[in-house]
């Protein structure tokens, strides 16, 4: 948003840090979290809530952070891709898109994987039509899907 | 004794970076005192510009604003024909051509600027289609008496003679539409640049050498004063091999009249309509064929929409003119190929550059012929491969084994396809709205740049070590999700015996690393990886030369030996470059020879189902079978055919480009549908490995390769399920039903 804008305080916790942000309650919380918070991880790939690269969890849901604007995340739980692992310790879906080449250009990636988690996360044991739909939001333009498939198949068997 | 390197599953370079969101794209990076960019582009197709207009509520003195008439050299985007302006100053050739370049610290102020820019323009008639262009009623090419940026013959045998032997002659027409490379990533550029130090930019790009080569002219500044640095790049496709180019001119203007850091990225609608897209194609073919179904002689016309600058299209030309024939034995063969020029944004690189439009015409005509000659596709094609010691469309000998027979047979096998033949006739027997297909595309694509391509690149490649022994590879050739990171230095450690993490790649800095050439052609590991190879096994010279190193050395007597080399006689590095495999011999004039080092073949199975309701195609399963000789790494190598199978399944059944008055209209994701993880069949991959002797560790090229199969295998799998002959891409279901109905109504027009 301009310089010169209406701007309010917004309080959310991030990957369990608490944070207050100075922003124009309609600026969009991917630019909250990749401007003011210098979390780039999560990533614009259309700003229309097609690709999926922007994905992070509000409260345990998952969302295009292109298309939600901060003032809606006040008092929630965020959790982006740089949440993920613990200390040095990849979480099991990250280890299994190391391993089966889910990742290529890795744009899409992290919003991929925080799709990937959020799915295992509502359902442990997916079909392959279950993972399919799971990751239907999530546009991945290298891999054709199949190594993202066996990934997700992969952390489910950890 | 050290493990093997090639040919295992070993972990991607920066794969750890990427699944942890720490990978640093250009959108992620910011300098101090850095303004944004954007640019301010025609909304029509063809004029002439009469003048530029302010709008008010702007405050205009905050903003950095350039023209073409702040260019301090030449006003030339810089590549083959030097006819593409960085701004436009008098003539307006396209929609969405740039004119007006801003920048200021605030992003939101910018924007509104930027829509508060007025050009006035005097339309005149553009050039829309292939036909207007060869009419030649407009002429849209600059200084030029004709609409063709480039035309080719290719001539074997002689056509016109064997004719009148045939038993059948079988002509077709085909065309393929404009598709967008739909990287995640939209591109982006981020510069420096002063007068006194010259200009530095960082970005997504896949050929840093083709940016600097661009910006030397256009700042008049000699090669050691422009500097270019990849950043990790979110996806290429070809998308980012010319067209960075003109992004990096923009953002380096800016800078340069601002002397502020400047970051110009475009948004997603922004990277769809101005950057370039894959030439539409139209293809025509007259064959004759004996009796018996062998080929006597093929007449192919071939032409694409090059768009209103020359900028790729006269190699697309190329590289689409000789894939023109395929994999096939045929005595006489003429291929005519024209470029034209249109009022369209300029069509470019995109992965297969030009073959897989005409072997998408090729493969679906090849269906035809065997249709009218009374055998099965698969018959028909056994009857005519190539095989080793014949000659190809150029006169090309065929000198490496390969078997095609045996790739048709194991992909045949693979997709249970004369099963499924009698499964599928009986299911559509009975079912009169869902229909059940399954079709093949037999094919081969060169490796490397064409014809005499890779002797002018004259690609050089570095190794260095460092006094612990870790070895780093100097090279220009990016890491765009293929893999260049980890395979060129598998292909390093293996040539070396050294561990795999031992060897890393120097970050694509053209102040640092020697020009390998550009990072497409699926030239990346046949070509740089073979440089690689000879490059570390210099340096292993190097050093048992010197008495430093035993024939039979461990890790810990490498290092050593690194180290008092380093200590004595100071950096130890090896560079090599390229010399063509001996026997390449390419006449560039008469378009005959050894067209490409080596091809990589290919039989592709699409299995369908068509719902007659809906009129939506899906592929069910979809088996990839393929030569590219020695495998070096199985899932990165998967990975690529896998992911090309997906874009051709886009660009056959999904993918299109509306055009309204030359501009792109549906130039969001929203409406312009890339396959997702719901739409994509199982894709099964197979490699049958045959080392190619001048490939480093016996690898081919190998990117290209399935974003040729996918879309004939899919559209002959769609005529199988259907009956209906469909010879356009994409095949959306509004297409097939128009299709459909005009044939029940032309039958019932007969029965009545």
């Amino acid at each position: 948003m301009s310089d010169n804008v209406l701007k309010v305080s917004v309080s959310f916790r991030v990957n369990g840090e608490a944070q207050v942000v100075e922003v124009h309650p309609l600026a969009r919380l991917l630019d909250v979290l990749r401007d003011e918070l210098r979390l780039t991880g999560t990533k614009e790939g259309c700003g229309e809530g097609e690709c999926g690269a922007c994905s992070v969890m509000v409260d345990g849901v998952l969302v295009n952070s292109c298309l939600v604007p901060v003032a809606q995340v006040a008092g929630t739980e965020i959790r982006t891709i740089e949440g993920l692992a613990a200390d040095d310790r990849l979480h099991a879906v990250q280890e299994a898109f190391l391993a089966c080449g889910g990742a290529q250009c890795g744009i899409c990636t992290p919003g991929m994987i925080m799709a990937a988690v959020n799915l295992l996360e509502r359902n442990p044991q997916p079909t392959e039509a279950e993972i399919r739909n799971g990751l239907a939001g999530n546009l991945c333009r290298c891999t054709g899907y199949m190594k993202i498939f066996e990934s997700v198949i992969k952390a489910c068997q950890h | 004794m050290l493990k093997r390197v090639i040919g295992q599953p070993v972990a991607r370079k920066e794969g750890r970076d990427k699944v942890t969101g720490q990978t640093r794209y250009v959108d992620d990076l910011i300098m101090p005192g850095m303004l944004f960019g954007a640019t301010v582009r025609s909304e029509i197709a063809r004029g002439r510009l009469r003048g530029i207009s302010f709008g008010e509520g702007i405050p205009w003195p905050e903003f950095t604003i350039v023209t073409a008439q702040d260019i301090p050299g030449t006003n030339c985007v810089a590549l083959i024909t030097d006819d593409q302006p960085v701004l436009a100053a008098e003539f307006i050739n396209h929609a969405e051509e740039p004119v007006l370049l801003l920048a200021h610290h605030d992003k939101h102020l910018l924007e509104k600027a930027r829509r508060s820019v007025r050009l006035e323009i005097e339309p005149l008639p553009p050039v829309l289609t292939m036909e207007e262009s060869l009419r030649g009623s407009e002429i849209i090419r600059a200084g030029a008496g004709d609409n063709i940026f480039k035309s080719f013959l290719v001539e074997k045998g002689d056509p016109d003679a064997v004719e009148s032997e045939a038993a059948f002659i079988v002509e077709g027409e085909y065309e393929t539409e404009a598709q967008e490379h739909l990287y995640i990533e939209p591109q982006g550029m981020i510069a420096i640049a002063s007068p006194a130090e010259g200009v530095t930019v960082r970005g997504s790009l896949q050929c840093p050498y083709y940016v600097q080569k661009a910006l030397l002219g256009i700042f008049n500044l000699p090669p050691d004063k422009v500097r270019v640095i990849q950043t990790a790049t979110g996806g290429g496709f070809g998308g980012k091999e010319e067209y960075p180019s003109m992004i990096a001119a923009h953002a380096a203007l800016l800078a340069w009249k601002s002397g502020r850091p400047v970051k110009l990225i475009y948004d997603r609608a922004e990277d769809m309509a101005a950057t370039t897209r894959r030439h539409p194609s139209r293809t025509r073919h007259r064959t004759a064929v004996s009796r018996d179904g062998k080929l006597l002689s093929m007449e192919i016309d071939f032409m694409i929409d090059g768009g209103a600058y020359a900028t790729l299209s006269s190699v697309v030309l190329s590289r689409g003119t000789i894939h023109a024939a395929g994999p096939y034995n045929c005595p006489s063969v003429r291929i005519r190929s024209q470029a034209v020029a249109t009022s369209h944004p300029p069509h470019g690189a995109f992965r297969g550059f030009g073959a897989p439009q005409s072997i998408f015409a090729l493969e679906r005509h090849m269906n035809k012929v065997a249709r009218t000659v009374g055998l099965s596709p698969a018959e028909f094609r056994r009857r005519n491969f190539i095989r080793q010691g014949e000659t190809l469309a150029t006169g090309q000998v065929i000198r490496e084994p390969v078997n095609l027979d045996q790739l048709l047979t194991r992909a045949l096998e693979l997709s249970d396809y004369e099963r499924k033949k009698e499964i599928f006739a009986r299911h559509n027997a009975e079912n009169r709205t869902l229909k059940k297909g399954i079709g093949f595309a037999s094919f081969m694509h060169g490796a490397g740049f064409t014809g005499s391509g890779e002797k002018y690149l004259e690609s050089e490649v570095g190794v260095e070590a460092t006094a612990e022994g870790r070895v780093r590879i100097l090279v220009a050739s990016t890491e765009i999700g293929q893999g260049t990171n980890t395979i060129l230095s598998q292909i390093a450690a293996e040539a070396l015996k050294l561990d795999y993490d031992l060897v890393e790649l120097a970050e694509p800095d053209t102040a640092n690393v020697p020009n390998s050439g550009p990072t497409v052609a699926s030239r990346t590991c046949m070509v740089v990886g073979k440089l690689v190879e000879s490059a570390a096994l210099g340096m292993k010279q190097i050093l048992l030369r010197s008495g430093l190193l035993s024939p039979e050395y461990s890790i810990d007597e490498w290092s050593e030996a690194c180290r008092t080399y380093i200590e004595k006689y100071g950096p130890l590095k090896s560079y090599s470059r390229y010399q063509p495999p001996p026997g390449i011999v390419w006449d560039d004039e008469k378009y005959q020879g050894d067209a490409y080092g080596t091809y990589a073949w290919a039989v592709y199975v699409a299995e369908v189902s068509v719902d007659l309701v809906t009129y939506e195609t899906r592929v069910d399963d979809f088996v990839a079978v393929q030569e590219v000789g020695r495998v070096i790494h199985p899932v990165l190598a998967a990975g690529q055919i896998e992911g090309g199978v997906a874009q051709g399944t886009g660009f056959a059944l999904y993918e299109k480009v509306v055009w309204r008055d030359g501009r792109m209209v549906n130039n969001q994701m929203t409406n312009y549908i890339i396959p997702t993880a719901e739409d994509v069949p199982p894709i099964r991959v197979h490699f049958e490995e045959m080392p190619y002797e001048h490939g480093p560790a016996g690898a081919k090229g190998i990117g290209e390769l399935p974003m040729d199969g996918a879309a004939p295998a899919i559209l002959n799998a769609v005529e199988d399920a259907t009956g209906v002959e469909v010879n356009q891409i994409p095949l959306l279901p509004e297409t097939l039903m128009q299709l459909m109905e005009s044939e029940r109504n032309a039958l019932c027009l007969i029965t009545s």
